[in-house]
């Protein structure tokens, strides 16, 4: 049987429905600044460098037909990648749920003796909540993500996938590192430069001293047994070259095929996701190799609830996911509530679509409605998921309120009986003169109303008028 | 433990074989995306130059030179134990890497290295740890990288480059200065990696 990722452990459920977690970030107009000058940034980057490339549309349909493939075969893909990566020198793990994948790493990381890791952003460790489990057994994770820096020592939580910092400006970056990063110049300014060369300060002797680090992995290629990690800052070549032990987590639906089919993915992810030809670095490495790099490689295989995916043949295009985030930048819902609301570490589209089918849906009913439906994150998606064929999908499967469907049932016998349908209309009328204009539905139904518009009732109704004619 | 790690192993693979046992249809492909391409100094040196790379266009017997010019005299420089000593000016001192330690690579002025593959479309260099790459930590601790380009070993897109490389071989992609762009989306170079990077292009 497929299950889903465990409750009580990780970072895919929040504390609150989305609807209550969004008014409140409505309210926040720094919050809403930041977001809405960093979406149109990133978007305009993004449009300018895919307008360059004339076959875009034929790199989503490979993507896309890729991935496809990787779901239909995952099992012998999963098990060729083992028998790869095994053969040069590193050693596979498999891990079912949040709680096996925590046990795994901090068990390789206690047998190391070391009492710290670095670690290059992941959002499959973030998922499990792998630094959590790591404090808890007397570890130091030291996040190296200039992004997740300032995440960190905000005591905050990210709130986007690219840009886990992006709700956050340079002045308040710059308070939160005089407050909490040890060490710092007090002479700090809040040029995004200088804040850099902070950041880079701080963790250049931790990078040096810490011989263990775990990172996540954009691809895993199964012909050849090849990871690759993909990023800008030089932290993840760090991270997966001066220890002597990586530890990389990797959800199983990274995996692809063939080394040739890196050519696509490396075309799509840096266009779609940071709006660059591509990223400055990009780090690949086939298990160990000699006097080069870490000599102790472990690749731990998480599944977490993404058998429960692939279960459901509509909601399995969810696992295309390349995490670029560009459904993020391009959504309405997302643009004004942040990612935050969201409550999962997946926020935005793919987020409100990835985020139930891993827990279940009734664990995260309210997010397959955190969208107008518009499909902008459709057209952006450069594996073509179509997340809002999947929000539609997964409603169905939200548990309704039992006054919905009553409500819902009296108004299917209406509609189909026309004498009935007449004098509903003229009863809706009277709310003219009952003087709820505006206000929406009388209560126990004013909770409907109170997400949507009413339409006002017409003075005359279509059929009133057909007859007079 | 072992056991522990079969069982995992087992119950995962068989959660997936079961979720897809209705039958998938299997996928064709589309390959139809440019996967050839010219290979265009001029373009790679506008591309390399829009990230903040500093290119110098010059031919191989000019190359120390190009060297002297970019290091202060006096300079020290992490060099691959394979690379050609003639691309070295005696101005500088070479460290030649012979398993330095890490503190030492950190503090030298630079590193010079080949490359094994440059990628005009996307403004790229790729290292792939041969004798005249050396091993990744080499460019990747000093402030300031030198990288050395032949005119052959440009080709026009990601495909051809994958193409030309082994994945048996650790690889770095490289495509400008180290760079964050986590402050506001602006970017800025030089966090962890090289703060400057020269692409000595040969031709």
């Amino acid at each position: 049987m497929p299950a889903t990722a465990p409750g009580g452990v990780g970072q895919l459920r929040g504390e609150e429905p989305f609807p209550a977690a969004a008014r409140r970030a409505l309210a926040d107009a720094q919050l809403r600044r930041n977001l809405g000058h960093a979406t149109a940034t990133i978007r305009a980057k993004s449009g300018a460098v895919i307008a360059e490339v004339p076959d875009w549309e034929q790199l989503r349909a490979a993507g896309s037909a890729i991935k496809a493939d990787v779901l239909a075969r995952l099992p012998e893909l999963l098990e060729q990648l083992e028998a790869r990566v095994t053969a040069a020198g590193g050693v596979v793990h498999w891990a079912a749920d949040a709680n096996e994948a925590n046990r795994i790493v901090t068990d390789l990381v206690r047998a190391t003796g070391s009492d710290r890791v670095i670690k290059v952003k992941s959002m499959a460790t973030q998922e499990i909540g792998l630094n959590e489990a790591l404090e808890a057994a007397g570890i130091i994770p030291v996040e190296t993500d200039l992004a997740e820096l300032i995440v960190q020592l905000g005591d905050d939580r990210p709130s986007h996938i690219l840009v886990p910092a992006i709700h956050r400006n340079r002045a308040e970056i710059r308070e939160i590192f005089l407050r909490a990063m040890p060490g710092v110049d007090r002479a700090l300014t809040d040029e995004p430069a200088d804040l850099a060369a902070a950041a880079r300060r701080f963790l250049r002797q931790t990078f040096l001293s810490t011989s263990v680090a775990v990172s996540g992995a954009n691809f895993a290629v199964a012909e050849t047994g090849t990871l690759a990690v993909v990023e800008s800052e030089g932290n993840g070549r760090m991270c997966l070259t001066l220890p002597e032990t990586l530890i990389t987590v990797m959800g199983v639906e990274k995996v692809v095929p063939t080394w040739r089919d890196l050519e696509v993915f490396l075309q799509l992810l840096p266009r779609a996701s940071t709006g660059e030809r591509m990223n400055p670095y990009t780090s690949m490495w086939t298990g160990v190799t000699p006097g080069d790099g870490p000599q102790a490689f472990h690749l731990v295989l998480l599944d977490n609830g993404r058998s429960a995916v692939l279960a459901d043949g509509v909601g399995r295009q969810a696992l295309h996911c390349i995490r670029c985030s560009a459904c993020l930048n391009v959504c309405p819902v997302y643009e004004r509530t942040g990612g935050h609301a969201y409550g999962s570490v997946y926020p935005g589209p793919i987020g409100a679509v990835l985020s139930p089918q891993l827990t279940g849906v009734a664990d995260n009913a309210s997010l397959p409605y955190a969208s107008s439906l518009c499909g902008a994150c459709y057209d952006a998606c450069p594996v073509k998921i179509n997340i809002p064929e999947l929000l539609v999908h997964l409603r169905d499967q939200v548990p309704h309120p039992r006054g919905e469907s009553v409500a819902m049932a009296a108004a299917a016998y209406t509609m189909d009986h026309p004498a009935l349908f007449a004098a509903a209309q003229r009863a809706a009328r009277l709310s003219r003169l009952a003087g709820r204009r505006g206000r929406g539905l009388p209560p126990p139904l004013s909770g409907w109303t109170a997400g949507r518009d009413l339409p006002e009732p017409p003075v005359e109704t279509f059929r009133e008028w057909w007859a007079k004619r | 433990m072992v056991g522990e790690a079969v069982s995992s192993r087992d119950l995962i693979l068989g959660r997936l074989r079961a979720a897809i046992a209705d039958g998938t249809d299997p996928v064709r492909v589309p390959r139809d995306y440019r996967r050839e391409g010219t290979a265009d100094l001029d373009l790679l040196v506008e591309r390399l130059t829009d990230y903040r790379a500093r290119v110098h266009r010059v031919p191989e017997t000019a190359v120390a030179d190009t060297v002297a010019g970019i290091l202060p005299a006096s300079a020290t420089v992490v060099v691959p134990p394979g690379l050609s000593a003639a691309w070295l000016p005696p101005t500088v001192t070479a460290l030649r890497d012979d398993g330095l330690d890490n503190a030492r690579i950190a503090a030298a002025d630079g590193v010079v290295t080949a490359a094994a593959v440059a990628v005009v479309e996307t403004g790229t260099v790729v290292l792939d740890g041969s004798p005249d790459q050396g091993r990744r930590v080499l460019s990747l601790l000093p402030d300031l990288h030198i990288c050395v380009v032949r005119a052959a070993q440009v080709v026009a897109g990601v495909p051809a480059a994958l193409g030309r490389l082994s994945p048996h071989r650790p690889l770095t992609w490289i495509s400008g200065p180290s760079a964050t762009s986590d402050i506001e989306l602006n970017r800025v170079e030089g966090v962890h990696g090289p703060r400057t990077l020269h692409v000595v292009l040969l031709s």
